[in-house]
This record gives C-alpha cells, structure tokens and sequence, in this order.
C-alpha cells in the first residue's frame, strides 16, 4: 500500500511519514505503560511509591516485594504467598492442555478423514458450544463434580477445562486437517494402515505447526482463566488468576501496591513468556479461533 | 488369477442411486478404462472396488473372491491417485516401502522390492529425496513405484495423469502401457480423458449419469459407438451428428442433406439398410466422424460408399498435422478434416469426399443406435 | 472369466470382529466429545434452564414455580444496572476497539520499519489474565497514587480523575482497561485482512488515479467487510461474557455500580444463595449471546454463500 504516496511530492511524504511514524511510537508508549508501571512499581520500596509518583523511575531497585508475593504475602488470613497457587495452576493446566490438544486431534482427524453421516451435524453442534457464556453451566457443573466426588480438586478443574476447550481444539485440528489432502489417508489404507497407525504415522507427523498452536491457545485460556477457578475451587486449591484477585482485594493491614503489582506479574509471566517465545503461533491461534466467528 | 467381476453393483446416497447396476468383467491381465464425464460415476466405482466406499447391492470379485466385506488392505489391490498422495514426511523410499512394513516383510526382501521398482521406474537416484523434493513427473513415478512394490492382483489408477502438463502426459502414458505389458498387471484406470481411454485400454467403459453406456475395444468404441452419447464423447474432434430425413433412392436407404443449396444423399451402409427403412421419411440423427469428409480423392474414385460433393466452406482451422475444415450441412456446423497442403478458403467452395463405409444412425428421442 | 451367471461360485469371505471394529473406530473415538458436548453443553443448558424455573436457593430444587424468577430478576435494581452497563460497556468497548484497531492496522500497513516489533507491542496484552490487566489498571486508575496524582504533581493541582470510585463512572473505566487488553487483537485481524486485499484492485485504482484516502474509504476498508463482521461477533461475545476484569479492577463497585450481568449472575448464584435468580440471569445471558450473534453470524453466511 506505501505504493500509493508515489503520486505525492517529496516534502509532504517526508512530513507524512513523520506524523505515522510519531502516532505509532505514541501508540506503543501507550500500550507499554502499564507494563512499565508494573514492572517499575514493583520493585518500588512503599516509601518509594508514595514519595514518587506512577511513572518515576524507583530510587533504588528492591525485589523485597516479589518475595514477599511469591512466599508470604497474605491471601485472606493465611500467610503463604502465590507460590502454592502458582503450582496448582501448573498442575491442572499441563494435563488439561495436553489431554484437550490429543482429544481435539483426534476428533480433527475423524472429522476430515473419517467422514461419516452426521459428522458435519456434530461438528456444528460442537462448535456451537464455543459460544454459549459459561455462566449457562456453572450451576448444573458445580453439581455434577459433587456427584463425580471431584468438587475443589485439581482432577476437578483438569476436567472442567477439558470438556470446554474441546470445542476449539477440535476446530484448530479440523480446520488444518482439512487442508490436508483426504487421499493420503485412502492412500495409507490401501497400503494395509489402519485407523491409529495412519493417525501418528501418517497425519500427526504433518501436525507440529497446528499442535503448537492448540497448546498455546489452551495455555493461555486456561492459565489465564478465572471464572472457572473462583467457581469451581478455594482455599488453598485456588489457581494463580483467583489467588492474585484475592490476594489484591485483601483488606487487612496497609495495602502493599508493590507486592500486588509483584503478584500480578508473577501471575502474567508464564503467558507472556509463552508470547514472547512464539508469538507467530500464538497469532495463528487467535486469527483461526476467530476464524470461527 | 487376477480377474475382476462387478456383478450388478448400485450405490445409494440417500435416495439418490449415483450407480445404477454395473455389470464389467475384467480378465486377468486386462486394462480397463473406466472413461466418462465428472459425475458420471466413475470414481465412486473405482472407490468401491478399492474398499474406500461401501456397496449399496451387487458384489465385486478380485480373484474369484467376493471382497465386499473386506477392507481395503485385505483386497489384494494397490491404487495411484490424482494427486499422488505421498506421505510428504517419509523419504521416497520409505513411501515404496510402507506398505510392506505394515505388513511385516522382513527388512532385506523390503530392500530388494525398494531397488527392483526404483529400478524399473528408473527412480534410482530419488530414492533419499523428500516427496517435496520432486517434479509433477518424479512424484508420479514414486507413486506407481510404491503401487508396483506390492505386487498387487490388481492395480487401481485414478486419472493419474491429469495434474501434469501436456507433455509429461504424452510420456508418461507411453511408460504405463509399456509397463502394462511388461508386468502383464490386471489395471483399472479412471480417466476422463478419452485420447488417453482410446490409447491405453485393452477395454473401454463408457460410463454416464451411473450407467455403462459401452464395454468394447477402443476402436469399436470409436468405430460403432453404441449410442448417441458415446457417439459424441469419443473421438477428438469429436463425431458430426446431423440431424436428417430418411428417404429411399435407386432401391437404398439414405438420408438427404444440404449445404444451404443443394440437395443431395447419402447411402446408409448396406448393414444398416433394413433397420433404417423402417424410418423411411422420419428424422434421425446421422453421425459421420470428421476423417469421413476429406479431400483424399487418392483412395480412388467415386463408389456407391464413396460420394464427392462440392460445398461451401465456412471456416477453416489449420492444425498441423490436419486441417479442420469447417462446413453447414442442414443447419448444423459439420467438422471435416482434409490434407494440410490443400488450398481451401473461408467463403469458397471445395470438393469433399463423403465416406459412406461409417455412416452411423440414431434414434433423436431414445438416442439409441438404429441397426 | 466369472460371470452374473457362474457367481454362486465366488469365494465370499466374511467381515472378521476387526473389521467392524475398523468401521466403528472413528465413531467410538469421536464418541465421547459427543457425549461431553451433548451432557455439559446442551444437557446444562437446559438443566440451568430447568433450575431457573425453580425456587431454588442455597441448594437446588426441581418443583417448576413457573416464572417467579424472572419476574424477581426484571424488579431487581441491580440487574437493571448490570444490563444498564453492559450496554455502555459493550457499545463503548465495541466502537473504541473497533476503530482503534482498524486505525492501527491501517498505519501498520504502510511498509513501517520495525513493524514486527510494533505489531508485538500493540499485542502483548492480549496474551495477559483479565485479572492481571485488571490489577494493573486499578493501581494506574487509584485516584491517591495512580494517575490523578501524577498529572497533579505535573502541575495541574485541581486535575480530577477518580471514576474508577466515582459510582456511575466506574463502568467507563473498565471500558478503557478492556480496550486496552483487546485492540491489538482486533488490529491483527485488521491488518491480516488489509495484506488479503487484492494488489491488483489497488493498482487498477491507483491507475484511475484515485488518492490513497480514496482508495482506503472506497476499495480497502469496504473490502474488509467479513473481518469487521468477524471481530464484532468476537468482542460482543467478549462484551457479554466479561466477568474476570470487573471482578478485578473494580469488584463490581463502588457498590454495584459497576456490575455487569456475569458478575450479577455469580454474585447471587455463588455468594447469595439465590441459585434459581442466578440460573435465570444465565438464561438471559444466554438469549442475549444468540439474539446478537446468530443474526450476525446469519447475515455474514448468507452474504457469503451468494
């Protein structure tokens, strides 16, 4: 598209691309504050911050508070910090993002290359279910892990997690898989494969691209989750999202701006790392989940 | 035995019957074309001998063994397909050799079947590569060669040669029919190509709307088409069908025609005569092929099956080997091919000669042949 | 040579148990994401529906009372609030999103050095909790040390900027933290359609010697019709779902002021033992999610598929 300043004298252009250039570098200060207030307010002493003001650089740089966020800051009454959190949210997120990425490549695979009466009916209803807001199941869920006797556990949100980010790994794998040629798999059954040896020899080996972008979007979405975690968990079961929440909200003594700024870049690390890392797959991710819409 | 028998097999999506009760033999060592237009159901059937789609009713038979319910790697076949369908993460080799591992040769025969069909297919030095690492022409090559590795009853082609270019065609469909007779393979091959249909099959099935119209020889197909349809779909350019009155002169069975002026007729063939004159002075369609109206006065003089008329020429197509020219007879453009050195001009008038051996006749409404 | 004749002859193997389980695979593997999608989408639905009917509170009943629940719903102030704020929320949230991140993706595609860079700027928020962003702007937004008293230490000593405890303002402030969180999303979506656009529809227009304004407001943007379409289903269906960004910038207060409906339905579900005023906020929830989107969706296949 610059093509089209072509057709301008050289004086404007010169003056043009100046104004662009000065509203992108206005646009990126602005997105990076917040970040910057953060990182900085974080390793502000509290004299410090109230002395100073949101945007002056700390006096001296003190990683006292993210300690203090990490191993004893108090969340409600008890005194422990994120860390117990931080690990819960570990060790739901692994499992659920790699049994929601298998399942969802397997239903992908079914969906292009086993094709059979009433799958396309399925995969609509399926990807009907990526719209409902979740406040519709929260109710009747809360019941059923009581009766699946997986209420506030780890299993419980592994489960929960699974079941609603099925529907759009299966859309990732089935919208990749469609582009793979439907011949490959006729190919391999002629050549005497069957169903699950033309899956990891044949079609999965074809899949590390789209497996990177499923397991970057149900990182995200279930690292970053929140409703799902105050719903379905407390006390010290809690994942980091819910852990951060209270921990900001709770009352008792004089509020600590760097510990809750420590906290919630504790809490943003994993995923911005993730984005940081692979930010082209985690792109891909975004644009094909709206490719839904 | 390598024979192939599909006895009355239909197949059913819904209520819609896209095959309509096929009936083929193919005798072992036999190459069989499966020829028709997109849709006529030609590849559902490949599909269906293969294993890949179900049969509705009827059975198919490879080797004396009714397959129906056997899946596909238990049905003795290998396939080639349109896009070539190479696994694109296994190394040339290992595509011709995948099959066998699945089923458990040992290694060193594994081996010795990789080197005998690269050799053969003259692969040789392709065998290290990546499929992406191949021309149109190699992975087509690599794709038999993984067909030929199994040593198969019977070999499946679905139009494996219409994603190349129009010279790699000509080569490549040279190499399969040297390679046919050479491994003496029973072949089923879809096409929808029919210069391909009419250079490759021992047999030709021409097939539309889910039915087998003909089962013959390519130059039966092309000499004595059994119908209407066929009459037009085989034969480059293809047949002239004129539509035309039956009338009697001199005690023959003929049809008139007219370039626009005059009237003249042509003699129906003496095996036709009885079938025709029970159309005497109803329409028919006529069907003479292009080769039929030419200007080779060489082959001797005017006969009772050789008539010389002299018409007008609307436009003229030279194509190199041949000239097209193009005429009105009764209304209808009739395509006539004559020596590319002859002279012949837009708007002028040239001497033809009809020849009245081949003449073929057709029912307008049932489109059948009159015998 | 067999022929229909001689075909009693023919060998006929029969299907062997892998054979059927060869055919069934494909079903038995696809068949437990059925049975989740059909139980925990379509069962809970209809269960949450179920439940709203009901008179239920802390635990949960099945006597149908008919409407009672939504009829208490629609006379309570507090969802009249919620619903109230939604609509500024979702139509602000919405416009701004929408027009800076059609803006940015435009000034992003002018062979911009470092665009990359930039691009990953602009979108790094996107990769954040609610929660995080919500703590950080409720720290930028805090009226004693966050950017009041900034700007007032600049100079300006009666600068004002407290609506994030300014009850009937606090709802524009999670506006400004949701936008900031999303743009950068609607900007890539943006500026993946601008690099679709056909060149040689540009090159034709340049050649007709249209302006690059013109060529923008009557070839581009139109062009980008199905991406607009694409990122409003995704932001109203953001909008209606927000629950975790209010809970975090500003816990649904001062008061209520600044609740929306997801953070009314857990506030009463969860926190107030009203489990049937809950399910029926829900279910309107719900209505609202297919009243705008599936007449979204609708209108985009149909003009598409013509």
């Amino acid at each position: 598209m610059a093509d089209t300043y072509q057709t301008q004298t050289a004086g404007s252009q010169w003056l043009g691309r100046a104004v662009l250039y000065a509203l992108l570098v206005v646009f990126a200060v602005y997105y990076l504050m917040p970040l910057f207030v953060m990182v900085t307010t974080s390793v502000k002493t509290l004299d410090d911050i109230r002395a100073g003001n949101l945007i002056a650089l700390p006096q001296e740089i003190s990683f006292a508070a993210w300690f203090k966020a990490w191993g004893t800051a108090c969340i409600g009454v008890e005194c422990n910090g994120l860390k117990g959190n931080f690990l819960n949210s570990v060790s739901f997120v692994v499992p659920a993002v790699l049994i929601s990425t298998l399942v969802g490549a397997f239903n992908g695979y079914v969906l292009t290359m086993w094709r059979f009466r009433g799958s396309d009916v399925l995969f609509t209803m399926l990807l009907l279910g990526c719209f409902i807001p979740f406040q519709v199941i929260l109710l009747p869920m809360a019941q059923t892990l009581g009766y699946l006797g997986i209420a506030n556990s780890i299993p419980g949100l592994i489960f929960v997690h699974v079941v609603y980010g099925l529907a759009f790994t299966t859309l990732f794998f089935r919208n990749f898989y469609v582009t793979v040629p439907s011949d490959l798999t006729k190919a391999a059954r002629i050549d005497g494969a069957g169903f699950f040896t033309i899956f990891w020899r044949i079609i999965l080996p074809l899949s590390p691209a789209i497996i990177v972008v499923s397991v970057i979007w149900q990182f995200t979405q279930i690292w970053n989750d929140f409703l799902f975690g105050v719903v379905f968990s407390s006390g010290d079961r809690q994942p980091i999202t819910v852990a951060l929440n209270n921990l900001v909200n709770t009352s008792t003594g004089v509020k600590e701006y760097n510990v809750d700024m420590s906290a919630a870049i504790i809490a943003g690390l994993p995923t911005l790392f993730v984005y940081i890392v692979a930010g082209k797959y985690f792109l891909r991710g975004l644009t094909a989940g709206a490719v839904k819409g | 035995m390598s024979t192939l028998s599909i006895i009355n097999v239909k197949k059913r999506y819904g209520p819609v019957e896209v095959l309509k009760g096929i009936n083929i033999d193919v005798e072992d060592g036999e190459f069989l074309i499966l020829v028709g237009p997109s849709g006529c159901g030609k590849s559902t059937l490949l599909n269906m001998i293969a294993g890949l789609d179900t049969i509705s009713s009827g059975e198919i038979a490879i080797g004396g063994r009714v397959v129906n319910d056997l899946s596909p790697k238990d049905r003795d076949i290998a396939m080639v397909f349109q896009s070539y369908a190479l696994y694109p993460n296994m190394t040339v080799r290992n595509n011709i050799s995948f099959g066998l591992k699945i089923r458990k040769i040992p290694k060193d025969q594994q081996e010795e079947t990789v080197n005998r069909v690269a050799k053969l297919l003259q692969i040789e030095a392709l065998l290290d590569r990546m499929p992406s690492q191949l021309s149109g022409g190699q992975r087509q090559r690599v794709a038999m060669g993984r067909a030929l590795a199994r040593d198969p009853a019977l070999f499946l082609f679905d139009e494996p040669l219409s994603n190349l270019d129009a010279k790699l065609r000509v080569e490549m469909r040279a190499e399969i029919k040297l390679l046919h007779e050479r491994l003496d393979a029973t072949i089923v091959y879809v096409t929808h190509d029919q210069i391909e249909a009419m250079t490759l099959g021992d047999r030709i099935a021409v097939m539309k709307g889910g039915e087998v119209h003909q089962l013959a020889s390519p130059q039966q197909v092309y000499d004595d088409p059994a119908d209407l349809f066929v009459a037009g779909f085989i034969g480059s350019p293809p047949m002239n069908l004129i539509r035309a009155s039956v009338a009697s002169k001199e005690g023959k069975i003929g049809v008139d025609l007219h370039d626009g002026g005059e009237t003249f007729f042509l003699a129906a063939p003496d095996a036709v005569q009885s079938g025709l004159s029970a159309w005497n002075g109803r329409e028919v369609i006529v069907g003479i092929r292009p080769e039929q109206i030419t200007d080779d006065m060489a082959r001797g003089p005017e006969r009772t099956d050789r008539v010389k008329r002299n018409v007008k020429v609307d436009v003229v197509h030279p194509t190199g080997p041949d000239t097209l020219v193009l005429i009105q007879l009764n209304d209808t453009p009739v395509t006539c091919r004559v020596h590319p050195e002859t002279r012949v001009r837009s708007g002028d008038t040239a001497d033809l000669m009809f020849d009245l051996s081949k003449l073929v006749f057709f029912d307008p409404d049932k489109e059948t042949r009159i015998r | 040579m067999t022929t229909a004749a001689n075909a009693s002859s023919l060998d006929r193997p029969h299907k062997r148990f892998a054979d059927y389980l060869e055919t069934a695979l494909p079903k038995i593997v696809l068949g437990p994401t059925l049975l989740i999608a059909l139980i925990f989408i379509y069962g809970f639905i209809i269960w949450t529906g179920w439940l709203s009917f009901t008179e239920s509170r802390l635990l949960p009943r099945y006597e149908l009372t008919g409407f009672v629940q939504y009829i208490s719903l629609f006379e309570n102030e507090r969802w009249w609030v919620a619903l109230r704020n939604l609509g500024i929320f979702g139509g602000l949230f919405i416009v701004v999103c929408l027009v800076v991140g059609l803006l940015l993706a435009i000034l992003l595609d002018q062979r911009i050095r470092a665009e990359g860079f930039l691009r990953a700027i602009y979108l790094y928020p996107m990769a954040l909790s609610f929660i995080v962003t919500g703590t950080a702007w409720r720290w930028i937004l805090n009226p004693g040390l966050g950017l009041q008293n900034l700007v007032r230490q600049m100079g300006f000593e009666n600068f004002t900027f407290d609506w994030i405890v300014t009850p009937g303002m606090s709802i524009y402030t999670v506006v400004i933290a949701g936008a900031w969180q999303s743009t950068g999303f609607v900007m890539a979506l943006f500026l993946a359609g601008l690099r679709g656009v056909d060149d040689a529809i540009i090159k034709a227009a340049q050649v007709d010697g249209a302006s690059p304004t013109r060529i923008y407001t009557s070839i581009i943007i139109p062009s980008l019709r199905p991406v607009f379409f694409s990122a409003l289903i995704i932001l109203s269906h953001i909008a209606i779902k927000s629950f975790d960004l209010v809970m975090a910038l500003t816990g649904g207060g001062p008061g209520f002021s600044s609740d929306l409906p997801a953070t009314f339905m857990y506030t009463f579900a969860f926190n107030r033992n009203q489990i049937g005023l809950g399910a029926a906020s829900a279910i309107i929830m719900l209505m609202t999610v297919v009243a705008i989107i599936v007449p979204l969706m609708y209108s985009e296949t149909r003009r598409t598929h013509r």
